[in-house]
């Protein structure tokens, strides 16, 4: 499915963090959106699945939903919003308890996205119990158990320390490749950006405008070869000299309020 | 590789002095037991060897003789009894008001903002001096000793219902919203658990001035009661009657406590 954004804006009171925003997600492909810090990222994110609703323009999906998709916009979230009370299992299973499905239906696709996530022996566990990569593996669980048509992904490693988000890139980009759901991935990660998106979209500082999309010319599954790698630290170093003078100025910004 | 390496660099060795000790609590589970059964050992003593006037404060044993005493012919019950059903009528009242209230007030902007200045103008009122009142309003009977006990209770209830419900993260609720979970649902999986905690916090506060409230009202005007019973022994100058019921409320009160205690551990253990 394709996700569209047209003439998007966005204002919260005074304040305008997005303008004219035009940015689609085509079918199986990840779109990553970088920029420096509070340059609308994740407000862009929550406009594209309907959390808040745009001051200005209009967000329009289009395309088909694959086959028992409970909920076509799914997001995962930074901080995983797990909640504390319900098991791996039962964080899982709250995605689908307000659908109407048989009890041994609902539970096959839980057990199904825990595996799929490796978290099946931990399907017991509450999230306290868990590291992050496996909150945030949850969280993926979470996502998948709905088969979602579009996955909003709101800086979802940056809670997680480096080697663990090395890891689990790695565990969802497996996922990803299997099925291929269009992926809206916001980070501030340019090396992360690299080794998932098919495209990378650059923002401007607050307010936030769209710069420029880079395109990832090599398949997701062979950029850990050393051929790709050299390839994709040129196109790191073209992107970092794109935002970097907007990423310096906005850490030397003040806030407004 | 040579972490001595530097040694040769001079001086007198030294050991780092250690500054970190103290402030670490440890359970001392006998100790605690001891201070108490110390302070009942002294005061039977005191008693015993005629230090302490036994008609002012009579022994120990001579108030457990008469607690055994009102347990066995029936006035223990007669009297916990009464006390019991006003305070399980009055707090039922007060909680699921203060629960209904507390709820409104922490989802709707409208609830919070036309309840919150009422709520908090009423709750520093003492309720006690409202039981007078509720006497003209209700008569002399059950209902003004009930109601005088759900106001009192009603406030605390509403304020921590509240203030726990404002206490959830928005974000699990974001998440929810996320995957189209209606919003009933929304309440009862996300926003009643996620406020549990701070509840049952309220509800410990409430079942304490429960206990205050239902004396109080029973010293001023009630035929059976735990505080009607102390109010008569001390009338009648029965020290070891009175302190008897004063007994019987501390080892309510710590029932009631463990019983909390007991809900906690089995419904919050995720924390």
């Amino acid at each position: 499915m394709d996700l569209r954004l047209e003439g998007v804006s966005h204002r919260y009171d005074a304040l305008p963090v997005l303008e004219d925003v035009d940015l689609a997600a085509c079918d199986g492909e990840i779109l990553a959106i970088i920029g420096p810090s509070g340059c609308g990222k994740s407000t862009l994110l929550q406009l594209a699945g309907g959390l808040i609703q745009p001051s200005g323009g209009t967000v329009t999906m289009a395309g088909a939903v694959p086959p028992d998709c409970l909920n076509p916009i799914t997001y995962v979230f930074q901080d995983f919003a797990l909640l504390p009370w319900r098991t791996v299992a039962g964080n899982v299973a709250l995605a689908l308890e307000h659908h109407p499905l048989a009890r041994t239906e609902l539970r096959d696709r839980v057990a199904d996205a825990l595996s799929r996530l490796g978290l099946s022996e931990f399907a017991d566990a509450l999230p306290r119990q868990l590291s992050g990569g496996m909150r945030q593996r949850v969280g993926i669980a979470r996502a998948l158990v709905v088969n979602p048509a579009v996955l909003l992904l709101d800086e979802p490693m940056s809670a997680l320390d480096a080697q663990t988000r090395e890891l689990l890139i790695d565990d969802f980009l497996g996922v990803w490749l299997q099925q291929k759901t269009t992926a809206l991935y916001v980070t501030h990660n340019l090396a992360e950006a690299l080794r998932l998106a098919d495209r990378v979209a650059v923002f401007s500082r607050r307010p936030g405008r769209l710069r420029e999309v880079v395109a990832v010319p090599i398949p997701q599954a062979e950029r850990n070869q050393p051929a790709a790698r050299l390839e994709l630290a040129k196109i790191q170093d073209a992107l970092w000299s794109l935002i970097r003078d907007e990423a310096s100025a906005a850490d030397r910004e003040m806030a407004h309020v | 590789m040579s972490e001595t390496g530097a040694s040769g660099l001079g001086g007198e060795r030294r050991p780092v002095p250690f500054r970190g000790g103290g402030f670490v609590l440890r359970p001392h589970r006998i100790a605690g037991a001891a201070g108490l059964l110390a302070l009942i050992a002294l005061w039977q003593i005191g008693s015993t060897r005629g230090w302490i006037s036994a008609l002012m404060a009579p022994a120990p044993s001579e108030v457990l003789a008469a607690l055994g005493v009102i347990a066995a012919d029936g006035t223990l019950a007669v009297h916990l009894g009464a006390s019991l059903g006003r305070i399980g009528s009055g707090w039922a009242l007060g909680t699921a008001t203060g629960l209904a209230a507390g709820l409104a007030m922490g989802m709707f902007s409208l609830a919070r903002a036309a309840g919150l200045p009422v709520v908090s103008a009423l709750f520093p009122i003492p309720k006690i001096a409202l039981l007078p009142l509720l006497i003209l309003w209700f008569g002399i009977g059950e209902p003004s000793k009930v109601a005088t006990i759900a106001l009192g209770t009603f406030f605390p209830t509403a304020i921590a219902t509240f203030s726990a419900v404002d206490g959830v993260p928005r974000s699990l609720i974001r998440m929810a919203q996320s995957f189209g979970v209606p919003a009933p649902r929304i309440v009862w999986s996300i926003v009643l658990p996620g406020a549990l905690p701070g509840i049952l916090a309220g509800f410990r506060i409430t079942a304490s001035i429960a206990l205050i409230l239902v004396v109080a009202a029973e010293m001023i005007g009630a035929e059976f009661g735990i505080g009607a019973f102390i109010l008569q022994a001390g009338n009648l100058m029965r020290t070891d009657q009175l302190l008897a019921g004063v007994v019987v409320l501390s080892v309510l009160g710590l029932l009631v406590a463990a019983l909390l205690s007991w809900a906690e551990w089995v419904l919050l253990r995720w924390r």
